[in-house]
């Protein structure tokens, strides 16, 4: 008979993707104990097969303090990580298709003028001339120099692998079978091969957070959505903007290696843990990915891939304190664009573990913005969390 | 399960004209069904019934297939027979499934169609196993499957003056047909040891037939001269930096390093399964020691863990090209079964138990013949595993060590092996082998590459189809 080992520590962490992992290491920084649970390895979920863009421009308002944040966490990433992730600041170039697609990007700058964004507008005659690789529909558009791009694959897994260089306890293949709080302590279960009690505990399970705050009485309309990836053949380098698409549809940037790598439209779903493309969705990203670069209309696809990300009605993350429970925070629900964000909030969530409050406004992502409680399943839940 | 359908209503599909393909259409067709055969070749038949281009069909069955001329005429004729009954899709590759419907790219005029089935058979057949070499990335290396296709196909030799190494039954086929065709093989080298080959003889000896043509090769091989080495390591292929091609190969011979030169080199350990379309089909996938792999399961009669989805072939497992035949007719019998419709079941158990007792026969093979389990601990660090993203087995080791990869996703991930055009197809079993050697685990802990589509590349710009479905 084995018997199960359990761990006391300061603070413990569902969910090994970016946001977890960020705030372990942020933790640690901070010398604070902690353990971090992670079902299957850190950063194998949407953390690690998003399109990887690392972009500011865009973002609403409300998201704006936390991205500078990021900004600058993503700027110290060789010396936090002791990697660099493959991240550069290559350039965000959003594209206009139309001269009302321009008058928005124009009104986003006016917008966002308080934060040192620096967007610069393109106008058509000057896009031609110095982006002569892109399609006919541009018309102009709108870089924010600064904004960039990396591996996602890379960078989420090496900030869990930093975390545990500085002393955090990260269980992978670790799945959450039970959460429990009695007051003062929370209890988290892993089958029978941990537990770990702590006053504090994080929920940054994606897509997987909903059931854990449903565990203390908070139902969120969390939902599901699968990003559509895929990577071309590598072709000779001609492009160093990450481009994206105002009003959306299709995202592309070109890795070093010579390969693009574009996104746009939504995959399937295999099962609750699993996403594939979906075929509909390759053929309109590849007519969209002709139609933007030319250059492509001769290059392959080589893989496809999707993975499952965590929606809130509004497109905002829920990120702060529960309201049922003290000392249980929350961060989740990213919608497609936590990558950037991540690592502050992870640094956030770690603020929140150690003093109750952040010095990044998070307001907008309250966790009171949806319906009231209902009614806490129990204090000491212990049925099993659905997968 | 079997439903009550009516013939008219059930679709079926059979990907690929190999001998398990074209068996399967035979029989589905003897019962009053008309399939869609989808293959990626010109013309059916398959890798070892591979038939060359029509203007170049000017060669016997017998020069081109030899011992296994009368197979090949009796596949191809089946499937000639077949013509009218069937529609068949030549030159076209099924590059995704996706809710009972196959993607399928039609090669010359890059258009794709979608074409729904009822029930599906798979016959995917199989490519070489690689353990690459260092130098096998030189102009002048090819697998020995590739060396075979090039003879047969295409008429051509791999070289003037060519090596075959590695392991296997085909190596000494080919460096028979090749012999035999005119070209210089200056000699066979087998990672294999003679022990290996009499501990399996009594094994191999329950086909005495086939054991009979592998002792007629070898000998036939030796009485025309050609060197004939075992248990040796290959080291290295030795190329010419300037021309920028083999002039020859590098091995130790369990006492000394012996080179010798060659233009060309043909090399191989054995076939793999090409399995991503039943992984993306959703099959249920496990270990299977004999074959050194993760192989999608099927049971005696083909069916796998999918309903309505069916394996037959080097696909589900390296059995040969009899036992691929005789579980391709099995697999539509139990399509049929499965529909309610009427079988003949003395057959179907027939079927069944030739395969049941080539078994025995394989696993001999695999003693024969065994992959050289040292293969990993001897793989130098400037070894490029991966071709197609240019990793070496020193990044591997490098990934492995620094970020904790123990499985071969993660190792994918983080060091890009598998990553580029093949999928993994060609890299896939070398890094696994070193990732197994590097952590400790066996090659069945270490995991399988999951399957993605495209099952292999395709154009961008694709063009659909607007005559609806085939």
């Amino acid at each position: 008979m084995t018997t199960i080992r359990i761990l006391r520590t300061d603070v413990a962490i569902i969910g090994g993707g970016i946001v977890g992992a960020s705030a372990a290491l942020a933790l640690r920084q901070m010398g604070l104990g902690v353990a971090l649970l992670e079902r299957d390895l850190c950063g194998s979920r949407s953390s690690g097969v998003n399109y990887g863009g690392v972009r500011r421009q865009g973002r609403p308002m409300s998201q704006l303090p936390l991205a500078q944040r990021a900004h600058r966490i993503w700027g110290r990433l060789p010396e936090l990580l002791g990697t660099d992730g493959e991240y550069i600041r290559s350039g965000h170039f959003k594209i206009a298709r139309s001269e009302s697609d321009m008058a928005s990007l124009e009104r986003y700058r006016a917008l966002s003028s308080d934060f040192d964004l620096g967007l610069e507008l393109i106008s058509a005659a000057r896009l031609r001339e110095q982006c002569p690789w892109l399609g006919s529909r541009a018309v102009g558009g709108s870089l924010c120099l600064e904004d960039g791009q990396a591996n996602p694959r890379l960078v989420s897994p090496a900030f869990a692998l930093a975390a545990q260089r500085a002393g955090a306890q990260v269980f992978e293949r670790h799945k959450v079978d039970e959460v429990a709080h009695d007051g003062a302590m929370f209890m988290v279960r892993s089958g029978n091969a941990l537990e770990v009690h702590a006053p504090v505990l994080l929920n940054c399970a994606g897509a997987w957070a909903g059931a854990i705050a449903e565990q203390f009485g908070e139902t969120l309309p969390l939902r599901s959505g699968h990003p559509v990836m895929a990577v071309t053949e590598p072709v000779p380098h001609f492009m160093d903007w990450s481009l994206g698409v105002e009003g959306g549809g299709i995202y592309c940037r070109q890795v070093a290696r010579g390969n693009l790598v574009l996104g746009g439209g939504a995959g399937i779903a295999l099962d609750a843990d699993r996403a594939r493309v979906d075929r509909d969705a390759i053929a309109t990203l590849a007519v969209q990915a002709v139609e933007l670069l030319p250059a492509l209309r001769h290059a392959h696809f080589i893989r496809t891939w999707s993975g499952t990300e965590g929606y809130l009605p509004d497109r905002e993350p829920v990120l702060g304190p529960s309201r049922t429970t003290p000392g249980l925070f929350h961060g989740f629900g990213f919608a497609g664009a936590g990558f950037q964000i991540g690592p502050a909030a992870g640094e956030v969530l770690a603020e929140l573990a150690r003093d109750g409050r952040s010095s990044t406004p998070i307001e907008a992502f309250a966790i009171e913005r949806f319906d009231p409680v209902s009614e806490p399943a129990s204090t000491t839940a212990s049925d099993a969390l659905p997968h | 399960m079997t439903t009550t359908t009516t013939a008219n209503e059930l679709r079926p599909v059979i990907v690929g004209a190999g001998p398990a393909g074209v068996r399967a259409a035979q029989t589905l067709v003897a019962h009053g069904l008309r399939p869609v055969v989808i293959d990626e070749a010109p013309r059916a038949g398959g890798q070892i019934y591979r038939r060359p281009p029509t203007d170049l069909a000017q060669r016997t069955a017998r020069t081109l297939y030899g011992f296994e001329s009368k197979r090949a005429d009796a596949v191809h004729e089946a499937f000639d027979a077949l013509q009218g009954r069937i529609d068949h899709h030549p030159d076209s590759l099924v590059w995704n499934a996706q809710g009972q419907q196959l993607d399928v790219l039609h090669n010359p005029t890059r258009s794709t169609r979608r074409v729904p089935y009822s029930h599906l058979i798979v016959a995917t057949g199989a490519t070489d196993r690689v353990l690459p070499v260092p130098g096998w990335t030189l102009p002048g290396v090819y697998t020995l499957g590739g060396a075979q296709v090039a003879l047969k196909f295409q008429g051509c030799a791999i070289g003037q003056r060519v090596v075959f190494m590695g392991t296997g039954p085909l190596l000494y086929l080919v460096a028979y047909q090749y012999a035999k065709a005119g070209v210089a093989v200056a000699a066979v080298l087998d990672t294999a040891r003679l022990a290996d080959q009499l501990a399996a003889t009594p094994a191999m000896l329950t086909q005495p037939a086939v054991f009979a043509k592998g002792v007629y090769y070898v000998g036939w091989l030796r009485a025309h001269g050609v060197a004939l080495h075992s248990g040796v390591r290959p080291l290295r292929v030795l190329g010419d930096e300037q021309q920028g091609r083999v002039t020859g190969v590098a091995w130790h011979d369990g006492h000394e390093e012996r080179t010798l030169a060659c233009d060309a080199i043909g090399f191989g350990y054995a076939l793999r399964s090409e399995t991503q379309l039943a992984d993306l089909l959703g099959c249920r996938f496990d270990y299977a020691p004999m074959h050194r792999a993760h192989l999608p399961v099927r049971n005696a009669a083909g069916r796998t863990s999918v309903e309505g989805v069916y394996l037959a072939g080097d696909g589900a497992g390296i059995m040969g090209a009899d036992a691929a035949e005789w579980a391709g007719e099995r697999a539509a019998l139990a399509l049929l079964a499965d529909s309610g419709m009427a079988i003949d079941t003395a057959r179907a158990t027939a079927l069944e138990h030739r395969i049941d007792r080539l078994t025995t026969f394989r696993r001999g093979l695999e003693r024969a013949f065994p992959l050289p389990q040292d293969w990993a601990a001897h793989a130098p660090d400037d070894l490029v595993v991966c071709r197609c993203e240019n990793v070496t087995a020193g990044t591997l080791r490098q990934t492995i060590a620094v970020n904790g990869a123990d499985e071969m996703n993660r190792l994918k991930a983080l060091s890009r092996v598998g990553m580029g055009r093949c999928q993994g197809r060609m890299c896939g079993a070398a890094a696994a082998e070193i990732l197994a050697h590097a952590t400790g685990q066996s090659v069945q802990q270490v995991g399988r590459l999951r399957g993605q589509a495209p099952i292999k590349p395709i154009p961008i710009r694709l063009v659909p189809c607007t005559e609806g479905d085939a």
